[in-house]
């Protein structure tokens, strides 16, 4: 008996586990997507229609429902396999913790971040975005979903365990989001007014590397409470 | 240096030390706190500008001041008890959660107050103030989800991982606050200047924010005491004190 | 048991406090488990049997006392703990959107394996046929077996067996016996809990450690 599975392997066996498990269960992928568009299409409702006002609030509202829709994912992140005794496995396994949480992270943004990115340009679209903001938009939620997933995973992993997890979840992570809300809006409006916003997506990037490198051990931490 | 530190882990111990601290937090908060805010109130120079409204300043600074020192607190003390799993440490940070959210509830309150002689409404979106009502945010999430768990031992060690995550956080929200204000501001809604404040304003205003700090210490050790006694009640020194307390 | 070599001492407990809800479940609870060993846990329900068993595990952590494994505090040792150990609790940790074979496949490369047959081991464990059936349409018995299957290809001392039994047939629950007294020949240890009768594995060979529910 040999035990040659290397961290990369660990790390791409339970991605893909996650990925599977996903593409079976595909309603979890279109419900935060949905909330995500339903939301961003209540603004116009709400405010009126007018093309100069919706331009000026676009990427705000754009960036807030994004904000909402990745807590509104996350929440089933850790649950069914705290259910079903999978997370106890994964907190007993071998493989160190940080590496095996930041795998489903992962999978968990391909699964929720990535369609965020692909729809967003068309929800640009009706809320009137200066055409110049386009590529400032894609980029900011390019680099700010994973932090906002690795941020929100802590606040999952704290609330796992818990019966009523949703509006908790809210209280401890939406404070968490507010820097990348600040950065990622001003770098698309900055790009609306054809500035550079290279410094305010640098400022997000960093955020995802200091992300990168703590949250998991945060989210460790936290699983190892929530399952105690 | 942590052998004396682990001392205190035992829960009778870190008991009697708070007993010990106690009276003399309390009398010099009590002191402090009289002498200042009698003095900033009564006999300190009206300012020129704002004329007596700024007296405010005499509450409104330190508390705004303590909040954040009350974060910092909790958040080492939680980081103690998580890196060195003292549990009697994570629940000095459970005690001091909801001392800090009032505190920082009442810099908030102090500066809508300030705000409404000073610009005319209530509530204006500075930075300081933005910064203000996201702590209180971070102080909430800590103290819900301390009451969330039912297991309060758990608990503590769930809010001692939320205050450290925040304590990092809070420089990075603090300075992208502190920017988008700038970004956002027009220049003409600004605290004035901070002008050299003459000695018999400032020196009031020293002595609240200390006895500020020294009032919450007083009252955390109340709660402290309180949350040992809660978390132990089934322990025989307990028993035997509950006993000596009846008996007085 | 009077073999010199089964003599090691696998996990050792120190003085362990359990307390659920302001109640003491066991207070100073002190025990060693040997190289050799099948260990039961026994006492009425709400006794603390599973708390107990977590806590060996280090999923739990006690109020107060320590575990060792192998004279070092698990805490501290928690990756070479982890090499040793396999827990089954309650939970089977089976994913019903997975197959038998995929669901077994992933636990064991979770724990670090990658030479084994999961064809044969899930017939060893009365799942050929249905090793590309999803989890979820399964028994509850055969759901159980999917997760049991580990058990056959694993070279940890330390199984914690949470009420392995349960859900089980009479030929499965023999299988598991003689499973068991194998692992303890070559040096392992059993930790459980179960609620019922054995009948390879005799009192004289089964050790227990009693937990009584009491108020204070």
């Amino acid at each position: 008996m040999k035990r040659g599975i290397s961290y990369t392997q660990a790390f791409l066996t339970l991605l893909q586990r996650d990925l599977k498990i996903a593409i079976r269960h595909r309603g979890d992928i279109f419900n935060p997507l949905l909330f995500f568009v339903l939301v961003v299409t209540l603004f116009p409702l709400g405010i009126g229609p007018e093309p100069q006002v919706l331009s000026r609030v676009a990427p705000g509202i754009i960036w807030v429902a994004a904000l909402l829709a990745s807590m509104l994912s996350l929440e089933r992140l850790f649950k069914a396999d705290f259910n079903d005794g999978s997370l106890e496995q994964m907190l007993l396994s071998p493989q160190p913790l940080p590496i095996l949480v930041l795998s489903k992270v992962l999978a968990h943004w391909i699964l929720t971040g990535v369609p965020l990115i692909l729809v967003a340009p068309l929800l640009a679209v009706l809320l009137h975005l200066e055409s110049n903001s386009y590529t400032a938009l894609i980029l900011t939620l390019t680099v700010g979903t994973p932090v906002l997933s690795l941020l929100g995973a802590i606040g999952v992993a704290l609330t796992v365990g818990l019966r009523k997890g949703g509006v908790l979840l809210s209280l401890l992570i939406l404070p968490l989001y507010i820097p990348v809300l600040i950065f990622a809006t001003s770098a698309i409006d900055a790009a609306g007014l054809n500035l550079p916003y290279t410094g305010q997506l640098a400022i997000i990037g960093a955020m995802l590397v200091g992300s990168l490198i703590m949250a998991p051990f945060a989210i460790g931490a936290s699983l190892r409470v929530s399952t105690n | 240096m942590w052998k004396w530190l682990h001392s205190y882990a035992d829960p009778e111990r870190a008991y009697k030390l708070a007993s010990t601290l106690l009276p003399w937090f309390a009398f010099s908060a009590i002191l402090l706190i009289s002498v200042g805010t009698i003095w900033g109130m009564l006999f300190a120079p009206m300012d020129y500008q704002q004329g007596e409204s700024f007296r405010i300043i005499y509450i409104h600074v330190p508390s705004a001041s303590m909040s954040m020192a009350a974060y910092m607190a909790m958040a080492s003390a939680s980081f103690v008890g998580i890196v060195w799993q003292i549990k009697t440490a994570d629940w000095v940070a459970a005690s001091i959660a909801p001392i800090g959210a009032v505190i920082t509830f009442i810099a908030l309150l102090t500066g809508a107050a300030w705000g409404k002689p000073m610009w005319g409404t209530w509530w204006v979106w500075d930075a300081r103030l933005t910064s203000e009502l996201v702590l209180l945010f971070l102080y909430l999430g800590v103290i819900s989800l301390y009451a969330s768990f039912e297991d309060k031992v758990l608990a503590a060690r769930a809010a001692g991982i939320l205050a450290i995550v925040g304590v990092i956080n809070i420089p990075i929200i603090k300075y992208s606050v502190d920017w988008w204000s700038s970004l956002h501001q027009p220049a003409t809604i600004k605290i004035t200047e901070k002008s050299a404040m003459p000695m018999e304003m400032l020196a009031p205003l020293l002595i609240n924010i200390v006895g500020f700090g020294l009032m919450i210490g007083a009252i955390t050790l109340v709660r402290y005491k309180a949350e040992i006694l809660a978390r132990n009640g089934m322990r025989p020194w307990v028993r035997e004190l509950a006993k000596a307390e009846a008996s007085k | 048991m009077a073999d010199n070599n089964q003599q090691q001492v696998l996990v050792r407990a120190n003085e362990l406090t359990c307390i659920r809800e302001d109640r003491i479940l066991f207070d100073q609870l002190s025990f060693e488990i040997n190289a050799g060993d099948i260990v039961q846990i026994e006492g009425p329900n709400g006794a603390g049997k599973t708390s107990l068993l977590r806590i060996i595990a280090g999923l739990s952590r006690p109020y107060a006392g320590e575990i060792q494994y192998i004279d070092t505090d698990i805490t501290q040792c928690r990756d070479e703990f982890n090499e040793d150990l396999l827990y089954l609790g309650h939970l089977a940790g089976v994913k019903s959107e997975l197959t038998a074979n995929e669901n077994l496949n992933f636990n064991l490369r979770l724990s670090g394996y990658d030479d084994f047959d999961s064809y044969d081991l899930l017939a060893k464990v009365n799942l050929g046929g249905f090793e590309e059936a999803l989890a979820g349409h399964l028994s509850a018995g055969q759901h159980r077996r999917t997760a049991l299957a580990r058990l056959w290809h694993t070279n940890c001392k330390i199984w914690i067996l949470d009420e392995p039994f349960t859900a089980i047939d009479k030929k499965g629950v023999e299988e598991l016996e003689q499973l068991f007294i194998k692992h303890t020949q070559s040096g392992g240890c059993v930790i459980m809990t179960t609620h019922q009768d054995m009948s390879l594995i005799t009192d004289e060979v089964l050790r227990k450690i009693k937990l009584d529910y009491r108020f204070v």
